[in-house]
């Protein structure tokens, strides 16, 4: 992930560097994640529906169209959309299952919702001209800072002052555990950063990349088929983020619960 | 540049990154807020329970199609021994009516044995009889002959001689018995 951060700030000032030289070469990568008014031009207040409204809808839609419209036969011999159904709901609920433990499986549907949504929001986000949700810190946080909230209220109310002995190193040595202590609140109150970073960071250096690639492509004529196979090689690249963060983001969503529901080391 | 900068100015960010462009956080939160509570209803009420529902007849289905097997084949094993059975039984009543069979095929036999052993026994004191009758009146003819032949040959020998004929048949009598 630092990686490709570093990639996309590199293609960033790259395109910008050239942009101000050469007219032809003006690569605006971050362009595409602008949040703009689906219509007319006014300012956007909290409720103007805006191309993030477009496409958290068409992953909404997307949902249904798999997980409600898919499993309609409600066949014992599943069809094709309703194998890929219960492909996912069994994929999640066995990882929320074998991570967090039994109990915490009141909380699947939630770490579904979650799931489901982060996925097709990135697949959804690989069309070209679209545009991706999940590139914003905006919509990452909201999404982490839910999980982090969530189970540290669950923390406290299944174990009460007992869930602070997650922080209590108990296997070290007594004169260590109060510094363990401090590094162990420190990397729990971290933890919704690098959790709604990582996905957004993702998303967002590699759809840069790409654009950087495809403006390349088109700045430099017929030897522009040379960044071409770059935003193939990438793309396909992209398609495996797409799916790997969602897994990511939800199995870290188990850790931090299996931390809430048994904190005892 | 200028219009990067330009763009990103409209849409409030700093240096042109439309990520750092707070004045669309409200927005975007709010439709996300609305798309997740949107999605985990159409999930908690809709898709989970019927995803779930299925998984459980699927699961009842195997089960109760594993139990009728189960059921088939131990119904088959049980066949196979009502089979076995039949067929030994069959063979020891075969054997038994081939015994019985020899039996009274047997006791026929034996009977017609001994019926016939009777016959043959009757037959032969009857023919015993018959010739002893036979002898017997072979003797007495013997014995009359004799007498008149005696009683012929005395006259011959000494004609006139008045000859006592109880005389001669006494006598021819004991000779023939002697």
């Amino acid at each position: 992930m630092v990686a490709y951060v570093l990639i996309a700030v590199a293609a960033v000032l790259f395109g910008l560097a050239y942009a101000d030289g050469y007219g032809s070469l003006a690569i605006h990568p971050m362009d595409q994640f602008e949040v703009k008014p689906l219509f007319g031009d006014g300012p956007i207040h909290w409720y103007t529906p805006t191309n993030a409204t477009l496409w958290m809808g068409l992953a909404i839609a997307a949902i249904v169209a798999l997980m409600v419209m898919g499993t309609k036969g409600r066949a014992v011999i599943p069809s094709r959309s309703q194998s890929m159904a219960e492909l996912a709901y069994g994929f999640i609920r066995k990882m929320v299952e074998d991570v967090a433990g039994k109990d915490a499986l009141p909380y699947f549907p939630y770490i579904f919702t979650a799931f489901l949504f982060i996925l097709f929001a990135n697949f959804l986000a690989l069309i070209p001209t679209s545009f991706s949700p999940t590139s914003h810190i905006a919509v990452t946080v909201i999404l982490a800072l839910t999980v982090f909230i969530s189970v540290t209220v669950i923390g406290f109310v299944k174990n009460g002052a007992g869930f602070l002995s997650l922080f209590w190193v108990s296997s070290a040595p007594l004169v260590l555990r109060p510094v363990l202590a401090i590094i162990e609140v420190i990397s729990y109150c971290v933890r919704p950063v690098s959790h709604s970073v990582r996905l957004a960071g993702a998303v967002m250096a590699g759809h840069a990349v790409l654009k950087v690639f495809a403006g390349f492509a088109g700045a430099l004529g017929l030897a522009g088929i040379a960044p071409v196979f770059g935003v193939i090689a990438i793309y396909g690249l992209e398609v495996l983020v797409a799916a790997i963060q969602a897994y990511v983001f939800t199995i870290l969503t188990c850790v931090y619960l299996k931390d809430a529901l048994h904190p005892h080391h | 540049m200028a219009e990067v900068a330009s763009t990103g100015a409209a849409a409030g960010g700093e240096a042109g990154i439309p990520q750092l462009a707070f004045d669309t956080f409200p927005n975007q939160i709010f439709w996300l807020v609305v798309s997740l509570v949107a999605i985990y209803f159409i999930l908690s009420r809709v898709a989970l329970p019927r995803i779930a529902a299925v998984l459980a007849e699927r699961q009842g289905t195997l089960t109760n199609d594993l139990a009728a097997a189960e059921d088939l084949k131990r119904k088959a094993v049980e066949a196979e021994a009502a089979y076995n059975k039949a067929l030994a039984d069959a063979r020891t009543e075969a054997q038994k009516i081939a015994e019985e069979t020899r039996a009274g095929i047997q006791a026929d036999l034996n009977e017609a044995i001994a019926k016939a052993d009777a016959e043959i026994a009757a037959k032969a004191a009857e023919s015993e009889a018959r010739i002893a009758e036979i002898q017997a009146g072979a003797v007495q003819s013997i014995e009359e002959v004799a007498k008149s032949i005696a009683g012929d040959i005395a006259a011959a020998v000494a004609p006139g001689a008045s000859v006592d004929a109880d005389a001669i048949a006494n006598a021819v009598s004991a000779r023939v018995k002697g």
